[in-house]
């Protein structure tokens, strides 16, 4: 064994010699940490969740055209003549040469996957029944590279050529079709076709599974007169939380309209932030409270010991001798106990990954031991305890010996 | 001609400079140690000798004159050198042994060579058991202080004090709170090293039949040397 440095060693002696100290504040450093690992994982788990089925059937970000305006008769330097300039209604259109700006959008850094869409409004009609539904024209394999849209299939599969049409469980039982059924689609554009159902899906949402259609893309732009054109780009990029800078990005790009998940569910969105901030006051604030309660501690060990830091500053050594004794132990007291925390922490996040469920009994979240998280919180606690017993410890170093010794 | 080990040149020490209450309790004092010598600082309760023996030590500074150990002025140097200073040429051995108890006896042995070395190495565990043994404790070398006797703690306390090989050992009452056997025998161990390796002592001590048997004493008397009271 090498052996171990003069502060290193009368740190450690210190230590084992004041038990139920070392004890008393290491479990008070591995609870705080656990605490701190626990909730970090369960609102992380909580976010992920709610964002995963916010975002299960929506694409990161949307590109549009630009919407129609109404342009005013006059100059603008000039008198203003009418005072109400009416909104124009909202045709639709097709993205101008969208084959071009595909490549664009998919060139766009942090965009993963893009798929082009047509959309708009028709009835389905079976028999004396008629429901009105959303045409969702896609490109099979484009689009499940932007929705993971095969995972909410209860029958058939995700494929569409020809005149395949998939439709959602809720719209399946008030027509009373089945896959291999047929059905005829009417368009307010005053055409139509008979699709075949080759598979239906449930999102767990009743409006979609109510109302979305998907057809191969060239059925829904002929049913839509919008022949050649597609509607909407869909993207998915890299990090969900970057979906608004990509969104100006392609808005500069392309000079078509994008919006991201982040402007679509702005709620959504800041009741997250605000619960992350909320994470991060108490994290703050237990982190406090761990510092505190080594500065106390090592604050009365200083006076305790203050007659053995006479004597070995007698026997030559320095103030920074007796300075890095006391620092290492505030050291050793937030490393030793975060290592312990983290341990703890992970331990009680399997235990009650088990307890919470979401409602169709899938775990909540999954107990990931995160490695950047563990070692993010022993650096932070190693730094902590070494600012905790930067006081102690220069206190300790500015000792007189003679007074030390006399009165220790 | 034997080599100084200490020489203070008209030290005065003065406690609470600048104020009312301001008190000079050593007037300059001037004296000598040549290696190897046995010395002897008695006097009075409040004649000085504990703060001479701090200043000797280099505990506290004079307010006034200068201290030369081994030929080095430790008044003009900064903290660290004092520090390195004392490490390296000075022993102490207080009344009250002051071992560390959360170190054994061998461990407390070893700490000023450890101190001065940064950490510990064999050859001092070597050493350390060696002093032991000339203490008699050899068995005693994985005990902790508080399993020891007040004589045994005081005979680790002397070999703590050699470990280093100072020039100069200081011993602030060291037989004070002992029994007169365990007196006499911490007494004449000092002797032994003092005679065997020619390190010098200086002894405070109120005991009139230690003092007779030191080479030489100084006697201080409200701050200043007694003249005359020299023994040869």
């Amino acid at each position: 064994m090498i052996p171990l440095p003069f502060a290193w060693l009368v740190a450690l002696r210190f230590l084992r010699e004041g038990r139920m100290q070392t004890a008393l504040i290491l479990s008070g450093v591995t609870a705080g940490v656990a605490v701190i690992i626990f909730l970090t994982a369960l609102i992380e788990g909580l976010q992920a969740n709610i964002i995963a089925r916010t975002l299960g059937t929506q694409p990161h970000v949307v590109v549009r055209p630009v919407e129609d305006a109404a342009r005013p008769v006059m100059e603008r330097t000039g008198p203003p003549v009418a005072a109400v300039i009416e909104k124009r209604a909202q045709r639709l259109r097709s993205i101008d040469q969208w084959e071009r700006v595909v490549p664009v959008i998919e060139a766009t850094p942090g965009v993963v996957a893009v798929s082009p869409m047509v959309s708009g409004p028709a009835f389905a009609v079976r028999g004396n029944a008629s429901k009105s539904v959303a045409l969702l024209g896609v490109e099979p394999e484009r689009y499940l590279r932007v929705v993971k849209f095969r995972d909410y299939m209860v029958a058939g599969e995700f494929r569409l050529s020809g005149t395949d049409a998939l439709i959602g469980v809720d719209l399946s039982r008030d027509l009373g079709v089945t896959l291999g059924d047929k059905l005829r689609i009417a368009s307010s554009q005053n055409r139509d076709d008979v699709v075949t159902i080759v598979g239906i899906f449930d999102v767990g949402n009743k409006e979609v599974n109510q109302r979305w259609v998907f057809l191969p893309l060239r059925l829904t732009q002929n049913l839509l007169d919008l022949v050649g054109g597609v509607s909407n780009i869909d993207a998915t990029v890299e990090r969900l939380f970057d979906a608004e800078t990509v969104a100006r990005r392609v808005e500069a790009q392309t000079g078509l309209q994008a919006e991201s998940w982040m402007q679509t569910n702005a709620q959504l969105l800041s009741a997250l932030k605000n619960q992350t901030l909320t994470n991060r006051l108490i994290r703050g604030f237990v982190i406090l409270i761990v510092a505190l309660g080594i500065a106390s501690v090592l604050v009365v060990s200083v006076v305790q010991k203050s007659k053995e830091i006479g004597i070995l500053r007698a026997m030559g050594a320095s103030r920074r001798n007796i300075m890095s004794v006391f620092l290492l132990q505030g050291a050793v007291y937030g490393f030793a106990g975060s290592l312990a925390g983290v341990l703890l922490g992970f331990g009680l996040v399997s235990a009650f990954s088990g307890v919470f469920r979401n409602p169709d009994g899938s775990v909540f979240f999954k107990p990931a031991v995160d490695l950047e998280i563990v070692v993010s919180a022993c650096i932070t606690a190693l730094l902590i305890g070494l600012v905790a017993a930067a006081l102690p410890a220069r206190r300790a170093s500015r000792l007189d010996p003679v007074t030390a010794i006399r009165n220790g | 001609m034997a080599e100084s080990v200490l020489r203070l040149e008209a030290v005065r020490k003065s406690y609470n400079v600048g104020q009312p209450n301001e008190a000079e309790v050593l007037h300059g004092i001037s004296a000598e140690l040549q290696a190897g010598e046995f010395v002897a600082l008695v006097g009075p309760s409040g004649s000085g000798k504990s703060t001479l023996l701090n200043i000797v030590g280099l505990l506290e500074r004079p307010t006034g004159g200068e201290v030369f150990i081994r030929g080095e002025n430790a008044t003009a140097l900064d903290e660290a050198g004092v520090t390195r200073l004392r490490g390296r040429t000075l022993g102490f051995v207080f009344q009250f042994h002051h071992l560390i108890p959360a170190f054994s006896a061998l461990e407390n042995v070893m700490m000023p060579q450890i101190i001065d070395r940064g950490r510990p190495e064999p050859a001092m565990a070597a050493n350390a058991r060696e002093l032991l043994a000339r203490v008699g404790l050899a068995d005693k070398a994985a005990s902790r202080p508080n399993q020891l006797s007040g004589g045994q703690q005081q005979r680790v306390a002397i070999a703590r004090a050699l470990a280093a090989r100072p020039a100069l050992v200081l011993a602030d009452e060291p037989t004070g709170n002992l029994d007169s056997k365990s007196a006499d025998d911490v007494f004449a161990l000092m002797r032994e090293f003092n005679q065997e390796q020619g390190i010098a002592f200086l002894l405070v001590t109120h005991d009139p039949r230690l003092a007779a048997r030191c080479d030489r004493v100084i006697e201080l008397f409200d701050g200043r040397v007694v003249d005359g009271a020299t023994v040869a």
